[in-house]
């Protein structure tokens, strides 16, 4: 058991949850809105996750269920530790199953298993800004936002099919939220924006460097930029899991030995157990014990 | 077509002493469509100022200028250009053009800011050249590299490729041989006779008489002092 | 834009009233315009209505106000003094006062600014194509394809080859960063084109390639322009309108060659005058 009175109940103090709240609702009464907030000096460094641990923080209650996944993955360092840290500061449920959480942080991913009303997803962001690095201004940008002029992201697109003969952008792929606000999705890949728009759950967004909340609430809309002749494609690996055999989840490629001899698996460690639990073998894969 | 009215005019020099210089008082005269004024008078007495006057260039001190139904001498800037766009022309001593246009553009130009289609204009103008003996290969080419005389028939076509309703010519004639001074008097013929109103100044006699319906001798409007 | 609408009434036998109207009303109505520095003036009751297709060009030397009056004309700067008011598609609104919402709008649709430095005009780390395609984009333009034409097509209206639509402006020489910038500019069709001494810092005969091109392109889409430069050379050929500055206020002004053959100011004398011939 941890000794819970020396941090507050997920570590920030009642003032800073109340005003990372507001934060989160401005953010939520405006979706795609970058909203500026105080970011706390948190026990991690920049770019590792201070936004959204606050986020986490501000939002979580003791009957809550939490999983945190860092590139799809329940078991990866910096999955373990924030895990980890909200365990002893919040002494909060946590769990694996995408199913079981009723919160979950992720950094740089959307957990293949469609999401239900009542969860909440908090993303970790490095740049909120999607602009950002056309224009260096923040001046410039806010503008930007304010009066809708958003042609230079559709630079940025035309650029990449001039330069490339497509739309270059692999992973944090601009999106239009409810035909208003060009929005950061963070860096997921461009194969889970489908799954941005239209979604059950919560959608909260924050940066702690940066010091910006946003948000999109459930069952709004996020369009991916493209042009009507270069439409957005949701692209993955051509291949199927080689341990559960799964067709359509976004695959991480993992290289086995010296020879260049390669495997590729699912992204998403629960995802792929529970199938194989299921009975799904891939492959590569060996049938589960205790299907 | 062109009423003149008590005008009168006058230089002040600033930067020479703030000299007045008064070139112009009471003038008055009046010509009308098919009519040819001629303008006469001795060097420096102030028929190509009158002219310029008339045309917009120089600031009249008072009086009137009526161009159709246009006071030149109080009109704003912007009446002024549509009046010389459409309704007066004027071939002026020197050909003052932008150095990298071609003969045929050249002429072609006002027919252009009119509206006409730029097949039709350059029509036109080539038939104008061709008119004036301007030898085909130099149509393409810009007029400052050409003679007197062909730049100031250059200068001719361009004041005639549209059928203004008043006109001004100072000098048409000089600088051309007999074949082209024939052609272009022909042309002020042709003008006069489908209506248009023409001031005219011109230092050969042959012409004056041919053409000019009356004359205007501008020195009876120089203020007697500089006399 | 205007021109466009305009070359379709013209001849047909139609209501010209409206249209008519708008030939008569002024693009941009100056009142009382004036901008101070604390003690020093920057430009001071400046008054002038600019038409539809006309041209005003604005000298002086440096110190003149020129360049004062022409950031205050496009809301770059906010006068102490004045109005202006530009006639806009729900009528004519006082800028000055427009909140900068609306005057942000009206300079990436009506309005256009060709800067002296095109480097200031320009993204440079953005092909040509993309610089030029930027404004269609801004106001909703979706299909590539099209939008990479009209670029290729307005490339090739200022003389800039169509292979290098891909290469940055920080590949191309000074006269050809100015004119994609003019292409840049002039792509949406605006009504008013603000230019600070467009020809400034260029080699001479790129300047008059220039000068022909910016020519061409005012008569061709009816654009009116407001130029502020200190070469009289370049207001003669391209103003049809002029005034002259000094010391913050306009001393004279008038029909271009009126003012520059028969100029009545002393000022306006001793510029006409110092005037080097070729």
């Amino acid at each position: 058991m941890t000794d819970q009175t020396a941090y507050n109940f997920a570590y920030l103090d009642e003032q800073t949850k109340r005003m990372i709240r507001r934060a989160i609702l401005k953010g939520v009464a405006i979706p795609g809105y970058q909203v500026p907030f105080a970011s706390r000096e948190m026990p991690m460094p920049y770019g590792w996750g201070t936004g959204g641990v606050q986020v986490t923080a501000a939002c979580l209650v003791p009957e809550d269920r939490l999983k945190v996944i860092d590139q799809g993955a329940d078991d990866t360092t910096n999955a373990v530790s924030i895990r980890r840290f909200f365990q002893r500061t919040a002494g909060v449920a946590v769990t694996e199953a995408t199913a079981e959480a009723t919160v979950i942080q992720t950094r740089h991913r959307i957990p293949e298993t469609p999401l239900t009303e009542g969860q909440i997803l908090v993303y970790q962001v490095p740049i909120p800004e999607p602009l950002r690095f056309l224009e260096p201004r923040e001046t410039e940008t806010r503008k930007m936002h304010e009066l809708e002029d958003y042609g230079l992201m559709h630079v940025k697109l035309y650029e990449d099919i001039s330069r490339h003969g497509q739309i270059a952008t692999a992973y944090d792929y601009p999106v239009k939220v409810e035909g208003r606000y060009v929005m950061d999705p963070s860096p997921i890949p461009k194969f889970d924006n489908p799954k941005l728009g239209g979604n059950a759950a919560i959608q909260l967004f924050g940066a702690g460097r940066e010091q910006r909340i946003y948000a999109l609430p459930p069952y709004n809309e996020a369009i991916s930029l493209d042009f009507d002749d270069y439409p957005f494609a949701a692209s993955k690996a051509d291949h199927a899991c080689d341990l559960c055999a799964a067709p359509d989840s976004y695959l991480d490629e993992v290289i086995t030995d010296d020879q260049g001899s390669r495997m590729f698996v699912c992204s998403d460690t629960d995802f792929c157990a529970s199938r194989r639990k299921a009975g799904h073998v891939g492959p590569m894969g060996t049938p589960m014990a205790g299907g | 077509m062109i009423t003149i009215s008590n005008l009168s005019k006058s230089f002040t020099l600033h930067n020479q002493g703030a000299a007045v210089i008064p070139v112009m008082a009471g003038a008055n005269l009046a010509v009308s469509a098919k009519e040819c004024l001629g303008l006469v008078g001795a060097s420096g007495s102030g028929k190509s100022t009158l002219m310029r006057m008339i045309w917009g260039n120089y600031l009249a001190a008072s009086g009137s200028i009526i161009v159709g139904d246009v006071d030149v001498a109080k009109a704003a800037p912007r009446e002024i250009i549509a009046l010389r766009r459409g309704t007066l022309g004027y071939v002026s001593q020197f050909l003052r053009v932008v150095p990298r246009v071609p003969t045929v553009d050249v002429v072609a130009e006002p027919l252009l800011t009119l509206g006409v289609g730029a097949d039709e204009a350059r029509g036109r103008a080539m038939a104008l050249l061709a008119q004036l003996n301007i030898p085909e290969r130099l149509w393409s080419l810009s007029p400052t590299t050409f003679s007197g005389g062909e730049q100031q028939r250059v200068n001719i076509a361009r004041g005639f490729v549209h059928p203004y309703p008043a006109l001004l010519l100072d000098e048409p004639t000089a600088s051309l041989d007999a074949v082209n001074r024939e052609v272009v008097l022909s042309l002020i013929e042709a003008a006069k006779a489908r209506g248009a109103a023409i001031i005219g100044i011109f230092h050969d006699e042959q012409a004056r008489a041919r053409l000019c319906d009356r004359l205007v001798d501008v020195t009876q409007f120089t203020p007697k002092a500089v006399q | 834009m205007w021109a466009r609408w305009a070359h379709r009434w013209q001849g047909a036998d139609v209501d010209t009233s409206i249209w008519a109207k708008m030939k008569t009303q002024p693009l941009l109505s100056v009142r009382d315009l004036s901008k101070f520095y604390g003690g020093r003036i920057g430009c001071a009751g400046v008054n002038f209505d600019l038409f539809p297709g006309e041209v005003l060009g604005i000298v002086g030397e440096s110190g003149s106000g020129k360049s004062t009056l022409l950031s205050c004309l496009a809301g770059h700067l906010a006068p102490d003094r004045g109005e202006v008011i530009f006639a806009t598609a729900e009528g004519p609104r006082d800028t000055v006062l427009m909140a900068e919402a609306a005057r942000r709008r009206l300079a990436r649709t009506d309005w256009a600014y060709v800067h002296q430095n095109p480097r200031d005009g320009l993204r440079m780390s953005v092909s040509a194509g993309g610089n030029v395609g930027e404004r269609l984009m801004a106001v909703g333009a979706r299909h590539y394809g099209q939008i990479r034409e009209a670029a290729v097509d307005w490339l090739g209206r200022v003389e800039i080859a169509a292979d290098r639509v891909d290469d940055r402006p920080s590949a191309f020489s000074g006269g050809m960063q100015q004119r994609l910038q003019i292409a840049r500019n002039l792509v949406t069709g605006p009504r008013l084109v603000f230019m600070d001494e467009p020809t400034g810092g260029l080699d001479v005969s790129v300047q008059a390639r220039l000068l022909d091109l910016l020519r061409g392109l005012v008569r061709e889409m009816g654009l009116s322009a407001i130029i502020v430069t200190h070469d009289l050379a370049v207001v003669r050929l391209l103003a049809d309108r002029l005034m002259v500055m000094k010391g913050g206020y306009v001393v004279e002004q008038g029909l271009t060659d009126q003012v520059l053959d028969d100029p009545q100011h002393e000022y306006t004398q001793l510029l006409v005058s110092s005037v080097l011939q070729v």
